[in-house]
């Protein structure tokens, strides 16, 4: 369990050495989401190192364990990083991302790597798992939270939508989401394929508490974090602003690398400009 | 010939629903505003804690019951057959079967017996749909009893399940209730030596009318009651093609997708004889139950006509 308080500069370092551990995984993967992992780890690092979850790495299914669903399951090695970090998995592992007979799925799976929380990929569906999961704690009294982290392409789902309407309804206030809304989708910026705006209206009038952040300012984050856990009646939501690709500069806020793998020669740049 | 009607099947599932919420207060059940037709409108009056009522939201509603299963409930979700199993499909294949979530998805108004609604509400694909999902049971039950049975074992058993039940009243099959309803295991309901009758839900009433209706030709069949049609009773339908050596196969659902083409891939694995098809080929319409079933030849009549073919030819081909 880590619940020790730990300095902003010591997560940051911890983000910077993750976002390492991306752009390495998937260059020897040699395809997968580089953009939009690198948009959500510091959000990661933060829940998983900052003292916000409570989780065992040895009981990786502890009933009491607090839950993080990714459903954005495309960012999945910004996930396998933290998991490796925090001792679910051997950090070797990370570098079988991809490859056949591993656990190491192109998108989390829970019936090969128990420390995901959920089986994700087909965007929309992770809200209403963590609602279900919400649901759960409260007919067992048990004291969880369950923090969702989506996408904001993700966000044109209307099951999305659907899970925002029915977690309000049923006053569910340990459900946390996490938008990671780094304005880009596969096919080029969100506002020109199908504008979300206005996001933090849109949660507002679904009954949600909202908070609004720099995603990559750690004491925001961390603030932001707490703020959550905070006792209410009603679900809450962090509409995290990031960049995708952050943290390398050549592929910062460009969509070419939403899903490509660097080359040699662009991991070699992106692991000096991300050096301790 | 004509049997008493009983309860309907999905009036027996919510029936049941409600005792197993009092046996087991692990049980929770989803709907999507369809209690009063679904019937878990009785777990719903006696556990109001246990049972949420997700709105007209099909995704969102299996989603809700993949989060619970996984952590340790029993979760069941229900709605039309057709809603459940088209709407939700993504989340039954990603966050139930892949997943392998403990989750009882129950789609009742299965078939075309639901009448003037029409094919908008009628579920013609979806035992095809459920079967094409790895990992779940899938069961049609015959009537009152075998429906009760089925909910039982659906909660004993760990995995993802699918149960179709039905709008109106069932022929009763099971008098004595059902006590030896086991998943995966058809149930003789005759004896017979010339041709095998395969049926599931609603065509089982039908499949023992189609065999007296053969008796009185002496001709004699047999019925097999498939109410699971995953897992398959491979060993019954090997038996079944090898001691009458002709199968006929019932069903109130597109026969491309359902219980025939199971039958039929199993007996041409195991034990390869001349088959008929009584089921759906296409949508249906609006109409009074009955008529319907007429019009899209579902009846005994028409199984008897199919297995009298079967084994008329069979006699030519012997002389």
């Amino acid at each position: 369990m880590v619940t020790t308080e730990v300095s902003v500069q010591q997560l940051e370092r911890t983000a910077r050495k993750l976002r390492r551990h991306i752009v390495k995984m998937l260059a020897i993967a040699g395809s997968g989401h580089p953009g939009s992992s690198l948009s959500a780890i510091d959000i990661l690092t933060a829940l998983f190192f900052g003292g916000v979850m409570r989780y065992d790495p040895k009981n990786p299914r502890w009933e009491d364990r607090d839950r993080f669903i990714l459903s954005k399951g495309h960012a999945v090695p910004a996930l396998y990083a933290v998991l490796a970090e925090a001792g679910f998995i051997p950090e070797e592992w990370l570098w079988q991302l991809r490859k056949i007979d591993t656990p190491m799925q192109g998108h989390p799976s829970v019936k090969d790597l128990p420390a995901v929380e959920a089986s994700t990929g087909s965007l929309g569906q992770g809200l209403s798992i963590g609602l279900g999961m919400a649901l759960a704690a409260r007919l067992d009294g048990k004291s969880y939270r369950v923090y969702v982290m989506l996408g904001d392409g993700e966000s044109e789902e209307g099951q999305v939508w659907e899970a925002a309407m029915a977690a309000s309804h049923f006053h569910v206030g340990n459900l946390t989401a996490i938008l990671d809304y780094n304005r880009f989708q596969l096919d080029g910026a969100i506002g020109e394929i199908m504008s979300i705006e206005p996001v933090v209206a849109k949660w507002q009038v679904f009954g949600w508490a909202v908070r609004e952040i720099d995603g990559h300012h750690m004491p925001e984050i961390l603030d932001a974090l707490r703020w959550a856990k905070e006792p209410r009646e009603q679900p809450s939501i962090i509409i995290a602003h990031t960049v995708k690709g952050k943290g390398v500069s050549f592929m910062e806020s460009n969509n070419e690398f939403h899903g490509k793998a660097p080359t040699q020669a662009e991991l070699e740049q992106a692991l000096a400009e991300l050096a301790d | 010939m004509a049997r008493p009607l009983g309860e309907a099947t999905r009036e027996a599932y919510g029936k049941t629903l409600a005792e197993l919420g009092r046996e087991n207060p692990n049980i929770v059940v989803l709907d999507g505003d369809l209690s009063k037709s679904t019937m878990t409108k009785y777990f719903a009056q006696e556990f109001p804690d246990r049972f949420f009522n997700v709105g007209i939201a099909e995704a969102n509603m299996v989603g809700i019951a993949a989060g619970l299963a996984s952590a340790g409930k029993i979760a069941f979700a229900s709605s039309f057959a057709c809603f459940v199993m088209c709407k939700a499909f993504d989340q039954m294949r990603l966050a139930v079967a892949y997943s392998r979530n403990n989750v009882k998805i129950v789609g009742s108004h299965g078939g075309i017996s639901i009448g003037e609604d029409g094919v908008s509400q009628m579920g013609h694909e979806d035992i095809g749909l459920a079967l094409s999902l790895p990992g779940f049971v899938v069961m049609v039950p015959a009537d009152g009893a075998e429906t009760r049975a089925a909910v039982r074992a659906a909660v004993e058993h760990v995995g993802p399940v699918y149960i179709r039940v039905g709008r109106p009243k069932a022929p009763i099959i099971y008098e004595n209730g059902c006590p030896d309803f086991q998943i995966g295991k058809a149930i003789t309901l005759r004896e017979g030596r010339d041709v095998t009758l395969i049926a599931n839900g609603l065509m089982v009433a039908a499949a023992l009318d189609a065999a007296d209706a053969l008796a009185s030709r002496g001709i004699s069949a047999r019925v097999l009651d498939m109410h699971t049609v995953r897992p398959l009773d491979e060993s019954g339908i090997e038996k079944a093609a090898r001691e009458t050596g002709a199968i006929v196969v019932a069903e109130e659902h597109l026969l491309y997708t359902g219980l025939a083409s199971q039958v039929a891939m199993a007996v041409a694995r195991l034990h390869p004889v001349p088959m008929r098809f009584v089921g759906l080929r296409g949508y249906a319409e609006s109409g009074a139950p009955d008529a319907l079933m007429r019009k899209y030849g579902l009846t005994a009549d028409d199984i008897a006509r199919e297995a009298l073919e079967l084994v008329n030819t069979r006699q030519k081909a012997a002389v």
